[in-house]
């Protein structure tokens, strides 16, 4: 496709592109997991925020984006020295992707033309300092969801095969997007995204035709569309640029980190996790709105999606986890 | 209903719209079992796509015929590497058979490639049988078209005429139809009104209306267009009958049927009639003409099968080496039992073979396999089933009835072995309730630990209800199916935290019971008392489970009932 649906275009869903501006601020977040009913616009919004991300610099032709000559790697046989100017890598890891295409091996066609031993990258080495796509996660193979968990947790794939030893950096922004119908999300997979939205068809009569209308207006001219929205995805991508300059400034008060534990607590999410999250993702949000220090306000705007998806299943509540995250922010924080 | 004739005509004309432009309308969905009006169909497709040889998948295909892979004796023949080509990535219309018994990978596989809008469609053929098979949710969403065939009698089914030429004027002129800005709304009412949630659906509807428009050669989309766009998209998707409309009277709503049965004499003059109605409620008419008359019940079946976790595919299946149907094989280690997958192995060793006869010392005329080219065989089976029998052990519930309950156990048991089945037992008395049996398929240890089974006191029924959950969950959680059998005769009257509370026990019962059922778990509740209990009914409904009245019922029948009730392994 090369005229993706614009990010800004995408009519309602704001706490799906909100959780999608803070991991472009704060790759550290970890990911975004958004479920939700079919023909919500998941995948449009990721492809969308592909074309809007800030270029990132990285060595012409090097496997793993190196942002310097000296980071590349051994194994790659980059010649070039020039420092390029790229789009962030967005790599979709398709469902039916083998684990060779996904953390690469021996190159074939290397070995059989020249019997030479040489590692090809794979889609992982591709997503390097960029974000690694999977729809319908939950559909995955259990045995790449457990790869893909390891490699997003360490930031570093080694392989070890074909008499190859080969280890480089993938640091990646895991996006996982999926319909809960086909099938839930292991808990220990859900905790290791760090925010999580929940999707839904706009119930209003009035928005569901404004959506309808935008894509019909996309679909026709899919060029003088995305041309007619460029300026709205310029001011977001020149938020998140100078958000991610002020991220390392903004401060953040000994109360929010009280708040944030006496939070976690009363919702008994496990581990620390939780905690930490919702600290680096209330710190994006303050930087994107141009604060200098960390609110209650800002904890308030990223604690549904930082923890809804870490409690303990409740089969009696029908509200579902969000409200309870809503429930518990108001009481801890009034 | 629209008489067999009309279908047809509809068919045509939704067969011709189709092939104006496929890959944007995503395919069609044609549910019919084989039969010359299939056949028609198909033939027709071909026909009028101007391709002498529609592409087929099956069900099972594996990836390297999706995406393609190294084909292993040109490989072989040539040392070269080389590819073949997938399925997917031709564009083009690509037929599924059996689309009723594809799995959800390959569904949300085929949705990814209609996604990449690379050109593209699919055209499911859907044999299902029984009300709740069917084409799977994430695929059938994408396919604007959905064309049931069933009830066409031969004689209808004619040869499908069409007119190339026609055709190919209007695919040129489609991208010059444009659309009242009042056909969204409308056509986003009529969803509503019939209880359609996906936004794909309206879109379908709307590019289906401009293709309609082209092949009538207009510029601007107009009502019969619309009308036929909603005909044949939205109405095939609907979840539920419009409410009557205002512009009926108020005061005497005419029965649903009525309405129905008057739908064909409407057809007749309805050219006339909707300029007399809203554009919109226009379009709702024709809707209601072509909804199938036993919607309702379909539906029901359908979201039964669905939380029954049944033949839609959504049970939990069980990965082993060593039973059931073949899945993709993948690097593994011999032993355990592991069988090997020769063909796999040798494909993925064949690459190497120059490269390492160079390196290795004796120059050996054999193939050179390494251990990580091993493949092992995997295999799917359906899980194990697990009965949960949540039994009343309450004073009201004489001892008789748990005598039959024991027996009702041990019968199943004994079958157990053949079916793989799993029994386990709740009782629940005085102030709370017991996991007497974990699941297990042990007679004997069953038989102890029924003699043992004590009775009397009040009837904490959403204690036990809760016992049976996390039971069932925990057997879930270890790859069975769990399903619930509830045997009881009266009314809960102790609350979850053991107080004597009436009120609050039927609160706590019913909630349990809803739990239940958001789990999905499939569940029979038996009424055992004289008379059958009203409250019992409805705690029924709220777990989503059939509620079986059998006063005197004995052993064997209550096995029997138990047995017909849960979905079969």
């Amino acid at each position: 496709m090369t005229h993706p649906f614009p990010f800004s275009a995408i009519f309602g869903q704001d706490a799906m592109k909100q959780a999608m501006v803070l991991t472009a601020i704060d790759a550290g977040i970890g990911g975004v997991l958004v479920f939700g009913d079919r023909g919500t616009g998941k995948s449009t919004a990721v492809r969308g925020l592909a074309a809007l991300l800030p270029s990132i610099h990285a060595v012409k032709g090097c496997p793993v984006n190196s942002e310097t000559v000296a980071a590349i790697p051994d194994w790659a046989n980059v010649t070039e020295r020039e420092v390029v100017e790229k789009p962030t890598p967005v790599v979709d890891l398709p469902l039916g992707a083998t684990e060779d295409r996904v953390v690469g091996a021996l190159d074939i066609e290397k070995a059989l033309a020249k019997g030479e031993k040489a590692f090809e990258a794979g889609l992982l080495a591709r997503a390097n300092r960029g974000y690694l796509y999977i729809d319908e996660v939950n559909l995955l193979e259990d045995h790449l969801v457990d790869l893909l968990l390891d490699v997003a947790q360490s930031g570093e794939n080694v392989v070890e095969r074909e008499g190859l030893s080969i280890r480089h950096p993938a640091r990646f922004v895991l996006v996982g997007s999926g319909n809960p119908e086909e099938g839930e999300l292991r808990p220990q997979l859900l905790d290791r995204f760090g925010l999580s939205v929940e999707v839904t068809s706009p119930k209003d009569i009035e928005t569901r035709v404004a959506v309808i209308k935008r894509r019909d207006a996309y679909d026709r001219d899919r060029a003088g569309f995305v041309k007619s929205w460029a300026k709205e995805d310029a001011a977001i991508r020149k938020a998140i640029i100078t958000a991610r300059k002020r991220l390392p400034k903004v401060k953040t008060p000994e109360a929010v980190l009280q708040d944030c534990a006496a939070l976690c607590l009363a919702l008994g999410s496990d581990g620390l996790r939780g905690e930490l999250t919702l600290l680096r993702a209330a710190r994006a949000q303050a930087a994107f709105e141009g604060a200098s220090e960390i609110t209650r306000d800002h904890l308030r705007a990223v604690a549904p999606m930082a923890l809804s998806h870490r409690l303990r299943r409740d089969p009696l509540d029908e509200a579902g986890s969000t409200a309870r995250v809503m429930r518990s922010v108001e009481t801890v924080l009034s | 209903m629209t008489t067999p004739q009309e279908r047809w005509g509809n068919i045509n004309l939704a067969l011709a719209l189709f092939a104006i432009d496929p890959a944007p309308l995503g395919g069609l969905w044609l549910r019919a079992r084989t039969g010359p009006a299939r056949d028609r169909v198909i033939e027709a497709l071909s026909h009028i796509l101007e391709t002498d040889h529609l592409p087929r998948i099956h069900p099972n295909i594996q990836d390297d015929a999706l995406y393609g892979g190294l084909d292993l004796s040109a490989t072989l023949a040539t040392d070269q590497p080389v590819y073949t080509n997938g399925v997917l990535q031709n564009p083009g219309p690509l037929i599924l058979t059996m689309a009723e018994r594809a799995e959800k990978g390959l569904l949300a596989r085929l949705a990814t490639a209609l996604d990449a809008e690379l050109g593209l469609s699919i055209i499911a053929l859907d044999e299902a049988a029984e009300a709740g098979e069917g084409l799977g949710g994430s695929l059938s969403d994408r396919l604007a078209l959905h064309l049931d065939l069933d009830g066409i009698p031969q004689a209808t089914a004619t040869r499908l005429e069409f007119d190339r030429a026609a055709l190919a004027e209007a695919r040129a002129h489609l991208p010059f139809v444009q659309n009242a800005p009042d056909d969204y709304r409308d056509l986003c009412l009529v969803a509503e009104a019939l209880g359609i949630t996906s936004l794909r659906a309206v879109q379908h509807a709307l590019r289906l209306a401009r293709h309609s428009a082209a092949l009538m050669g207009a510029d601007q989309v107009e009502q019969p267009d619309l009308q036929l766009a909603v005909e044949l998209v939205l109405a095939p998707r609907a979840t539920q009958i419009p409410e009557q409309t205002q512009s009926e009277e108020p005061d005497t709503p005419p029965p649903p049927d009525t309405a129905q049965a008057d739908a064909p004499s409407d057809q007749d003059s309805s050219q006339s009639d909707d300029t007399d109605l809203p554009p919109f409620e226009a379009l709702i008419e024709a809707a209601k003409a072509m909804l199938p008359p036993d919607l309702l019940a379909r539906l029901a079946t359908t979201r039964a099968a669905r939380q029954s976790k049944g033949s839609t595919g959504t049970g939990r299946k069980k990965k082993g080496n060593h039973r059931g149907r073949p899945v993709a094989s993948r690097s593994g280690t011999l032993g355990g039992g592991a069988r090997l997958d020769l063909i796999a192995t040798l494909r993925a060793a064949a690459p190497w073979q120059v490269l390492r006869s160079a390196s290795s010392p004796k120059k050996s005329k054999g193939l050179h396999i390494r251990k990580s080219d091993l493949r092992v065989k995997r295999f799917q089976e359906s899980s194990d089933r697990a009965i949960i029998f949540v039994v009343d052990a309450s004073g009201s519930s004489a001892m008789s009835r748990m005598a039959e309950a024991k027996g009702a156990i041990e019968l199943l048991l004994a079958e157990a072995y053949a079916r793989r089945d799993h029994v386990a037992l709740v009782a629940f008395r005085g102030q709370g309730s017991d996991v007497l049996l974990a699941p297990t398929r042990s007679l004997v240890q069953t038989k102890r630990r029924l003699q043992e089974l004590p009775g009397g006191g009040g009837t904490p029924l959403a204690s036990g209800l809760k016992s049976a959950l996390q039971l069932a969950n925990l057997s879930a959680s270890k790859g069975m199916t769990p399903s619930i059998a509830l045997l009881t005769d009266g009314r809960a009257n102790i609350a979850l935290d053991g107080s004597a509370n009436r009120t609050q026990a039927s609160t706590d019962a019913h909630q349990m019971a809803r739990a239940l059922r958001t789990q999905g778990f499939p569940a029979i509740v038996i009424d055992t008392g004289a008379r059958p209990t009203r409250d019992l009914d409805g705690l029924a409904q709220d777990m989503g489970a059939t509620y079986l009245p059998l006063p005197r019922a004995d052993a064997k029948s209550l096995s029997a009932a138990v047995e017909a009730a849960l979905p079969s392994p």
